[in-house]
């Protein structure tokens, strides 16, 4: 029976950084994984290929459109094979690194599925029989899977998830999105771009629901223009799979006359829920809420010694917030003064143009009363977006009406995603927005469009 | 590169003159080695170097105004002489890092890091002359925002503006002469003016035989002079009787920060000092601690160095409390206005011979009166004079000091 300080179950986002971290901490640890890989979900069929066909598609897509306009003749043509090949390659390379970095920081990884089997034990079930672990700490990082639909079943083969959509064997005719999330609106532009046709169909009546709303609308106006087509307010009651594809039973969500909608493939992508079959939870006593999610204070369960962190526990469903509570967690049970700021979590969507926000919106601030002012610039004024012929979008800026503090940031168009983290660290040290708008950014960069926005804050833009 | 900058230069000084530089430029110097001497109204003070190195640039000459924070000279690192150390603290080969758990959180937290601004500070800082440093940070790790200096702003706009300075100076007649205010007169002027801004202040009277204290003092003063070496005078007693009523009422030796009352637990007196050149204020610390004999020491020691010009900054700052003694001029009765954060401020006067009414005979007694400005903030009405009648007790009836009553 082997001793550790802490053992953490789930070898994704959360887990893997808190286990390098526990690591670097000198704490004696262990990370106990099931997949043949390290990474979870986001490194093996999330985040991580999703990117990778995002980027190729995007190149494709340019090289068959917009070459011309930039004088430039070519003729692209798809492997969809070679192109799934180099994204498995990368993606392989990535969980190789998490390797690496275990044994770095001398990370034990206990391949197997892990549960709680009583206070500070945890029994893996691998291929070589069941093993127990002792340790002092548990940390659940088991992450999220993508949530069901009744009549809509998930076979990976016409009907898939968002795992299945990464590794179509061949480029639908007609794709029928199911939800207007990021990991909808996001595969379905990969999949338009090599040629499907794309309907996105969402309950709500409108995209992206949690976004800023004029954000929102501009994306959707984008991704129509592009070809994409939505039917929002419409519910899917059923689906009939056929020998070459699926049938589809829709209504509207307010109630009326139901139809059909043929599609060659279906992606379900109405959200995630979180992972804790299994786990052995009510062996010590961790409490769930309604929805299945373990409920936390400060990362601390229900039960003593057991934490939970990322996608199981409450809060956005980010790698980048499973990071940094991990980070938080880990170096809490080291002693020392682990913190996560959760009003400064960037939230992105990798669509073109690009998604990038953090923060409040506006809806929000007026929900909460909270008197703000808000500056806007166009992408179309910026000289580095222009002559890129990259001119969608704005970047909105909002801060507090009273001390000028940096509430939120939202951003959609070229590249915004590798900007966000401006306004993080801005918003980390409590900026006001003319803190950002007196500070010198480079020319000609689309960059200069975040400074812009926040002279707009005070009314002061220079180049609009 | 390393910038020396002006340091702090005390609660009240913002400004200070270059006397002497020990340095020229080129010159090698070692770490804490003198680099230049300051002088202010109120003290005078060095600065020395951070690390070894060279004196590259001299930015403020001899003679030269100079403001906190202000750069004075900057200093290359290594150099010539200090090429050693550069050698020996390479980097270990990068072992991770093994911190033991449940190590203390990181050091260097707690200080919060105001010398750099925000841009939008710097500009409002610039255009209001306001002190950066006398903001209270609520960014990150306690760094000053926006928000901080326009709150700092509008706490300034709402305190009645001083009498809007002439737009012109006035015409000199022929029997009258302009002098500029010295610095010191200046800040006097500065923070009486705050004190009566801030504070919403008012004074109560008492008044004390001192015939009890008196007799006492002639009937031990040559001894006590002669074990001691200081002469017995009735200040110590009032400082005595001072952290005697400061303990019954601590509200007194309180001050107020934002929203929050600070009490304090320690007794640091200021006894105001008349000097030549004006009033200065040191502090006698740990006056609970002391004996008649250490307090006498302390103020016979602060007054020669006030005298001397000699007052170190650390000498003036961090009083709790303080006494004016006005009686020394010959003072019957005043209003003594308070040395902010301070809450109170007990006023002495002279001692004048006059009848009073004891068990029904009208006889002739020492009497002085007592006043306590005080901060109403912060202390009641009843503290107030609750405080005066403790120290009134006290020195009516010496015996209660060794009885602690």
């Amino acid at each position: 029976m082997a001793d550790y300080d802490v053992v953490i179950i789930g070898g994704g986002p959360g887990g893997y950084n808190a286990a390098i971290r526990a690591g670097q901490l000198g704490l004696k640890a262990a990370c106990v994984e099931m997949r043949g890989t390290l990474g979870g979900t986001c490194l093996n069929v999330g985040c991580i290929p999703s990117k990778a066909l995002l980027h190729a598609s995007e190149l494709y897509e340019m090289a068959r459109k917009d070459f011309a306009s930039l004088g430039i003749i070519a003729e692209a043509k798809l492997d969809l094979p070679a192109m799934m090949t180099q994204k498995g390659q990368s993606v392989d390379t990535l969980t190789k690194g998490i390797e690496f970095l275990f044994r770095k920081n001398k990370v034990d990884w206990i391949k197997g599925a892990g549960r709680l089997a009583g206070p500070g034990v945890v029994e893996v079930e691998g291929e070589g029989g069941v093993t127990t672990l002792k340790t002092k700490a548990v940390v659940l990082a088991t992450g999220s899977e993508p949530s069901p639909l009744p009549g809509v079943e998930v076979d990976q083969g016409r009907i898939v998830d968002s795992t299945g959509a990464l590794s179509l064997p061949e480029v639908p005719k007609r794709l029928v999105v199911i939800g207007a999330g990021v990991i909808g609106l996001e595969l379905g532009s990969v999949w338009r771009r090599l040629g499907a046709e794309v309907t996105v169909v969402e309950f709500l009546d409108r995209i992206t629901p949690s976004l800023d709303a004029e954000t929102a609308k501009t994306l959707q106006r984008a991704l129509t223009k592009q070809g994409m087509t939505f039917e929002l307010g419409v519910k899917v009651t059923g689906a009939k799979v056929k020998k070459a594809g699926v049938t589809l039973s829709v209504e509207p969500a307010a109630g009326g006359e139901a139809r059909t909608l043929e599609a060659d493939y279906v992606l379900l992508a109405i959200g995630r829920r979180p992972v804790t079959r299994g786990l052995g939870l009510e062996t010590v006593g961790v409490k769930t809420d309604a929805r299945g999610f373990i409920e936390t204070d400060h990362f601390a369960t229900s039960a003593p010694g057991v934490y939970a962190i990322g996608d199981v526990t409450h809060g956005p469903m980010l790698a980048h917030k499973a990071e940094d509570e991990a980070v938080a967690c880990i170096e809490t049970l080291a002693g020392h003064a682990g913190h996560v700021n959760y009003g400064v979590i960037p939230n992105v969507i990798y669509t073109y143009p690009e998604v990038a926000t953090v923060g409040a919106t506006e809806e929000e601030l007026k929900a909460q009363g909270i008197a703000y002012k808000s500056g806007k610039f166009p992408f179309t004024a910026n000289s580095r977006a222009k002559v890129n012929h990259e001119a969608e979008g704005f970047v909105k800026v909002l801060a507090d009406a009273a001390t000028d503090r940096i509430l939120g940031v939202h951003m959609i168009g070229p590249s915004v995603s590798e900007m966000i983290g401006e306004y993080c660290v801005a918003m980390e040290f409590g900026a006001a927005s003319e803190d950002v708008a007196r500070t010198c950014h480079p020319h000609p960069t689309r960059s200069e469009a975040l400074r812009q926005a926040a002279m707009g804050v005070e009314g002061w833009t220079m180049q609009a | 590169m390393t910038d020396i900058m002006t340091p702090t230069l005390g609660e009240s000084v913002s400004e200070a003159t270059v006397a002497r530089w020990t340095k020229k430029p080129g010159d090698a110097v070692k770490r804490d080695e003198v680099l230049v001497e300051l002088e202010t109204d109120k003290v005078s003070l060095e600065v020395s170097a951070p690390e070894d190195g060279v004196l590259a640039s001299i930015d403020a000459e001899e003679g030269a105004t100079v403001t906190a924070g202000q750069r004075l000279a900057v200093m290359s690192a290594g150099g010539a002489k200090a090429a050693a150390p550069a050698a020996s603290p390479a980097p270990a080969k990068s072992a991770p890092p093994k911190a033991t758990p449940a190590a203390a959180p990181a050091a260097g937290l707690a200080k919060p890091a105001s010398d750099v601004l925000p841009p939008s500070v710097r500009r409002i800082v610039e255009e209001s002359g306001l002190d950066p440093k006398a903001m209270s940070g609520h960014g990150k790790d306690g760094r000053i925002t926006k928000g901080d200096a326009l709150a700092a702003l509008a706490a300034r706009t709402a305190t009645p503006a001083p009498a809007a300075a002439p737009a012109a100076p006035r015409e000199v007649h022929a029997r009258e002469e302009r002098v500029p205010m010295t610095r010191l007169r200046q800040t006097i002027a500065r923070r009486l003016k705050e004190a009566q801004a801030n504070a919403a202040m008012l004074t109560t009277f008492n008044e004390v035989d001192m015939s009890a204290v008196m007799a006492l003092r002639n009937r031990y003063k040559d001894a006590f002079e002669k074990r001691f070496g200081v002469r017995l005078g009735f200040m110590s007693f009032f400082v005595k009787a001072c952290v005697h009523a400061l303990r019954e009422v601590p509200a007194v030796n309180a001050e107020i920060d934002g929203s929050d009352l600070i009490y304090k637990n320690h007794y640091d007196i200021g006894v105001a000092v008349g000097t030549e050149r004006g009033l200065v204020v040191p502090v006698v610390r740990d006056c609970d601690a002391l004996s008649l004999a250490g307090v006498e020491a302390a103020i016979a020691e602060m007054g020669k160095r006030a005298r001397d010009g000699k007052l170190a900054l650390e000498d003036l700052q961090g009083g709790t409390f303080t006494i004016s003694n006005g009686g020394v001029y010959g003072s019957l009765m005043s209003t003594p206005i308070l040395n902010a954060p301070q809450s109170g401020v007990l006023g002495m006067h002279k001692i004048a011979d006059r009848p009073v009414v004891v068990d029904g005979q009208i006889v002739v007694r020492p009497m002085m009166y007592l006043a306590l400005s005080y901060d109403h903030r912060v202390v009641d009405g009843q503290g107030a004079v609750t405080f005066l009648v403790k120290v009134k007790e006290v020195i009516e009836d010496p015996q209660r000091l060794l009885l602690e009553v």
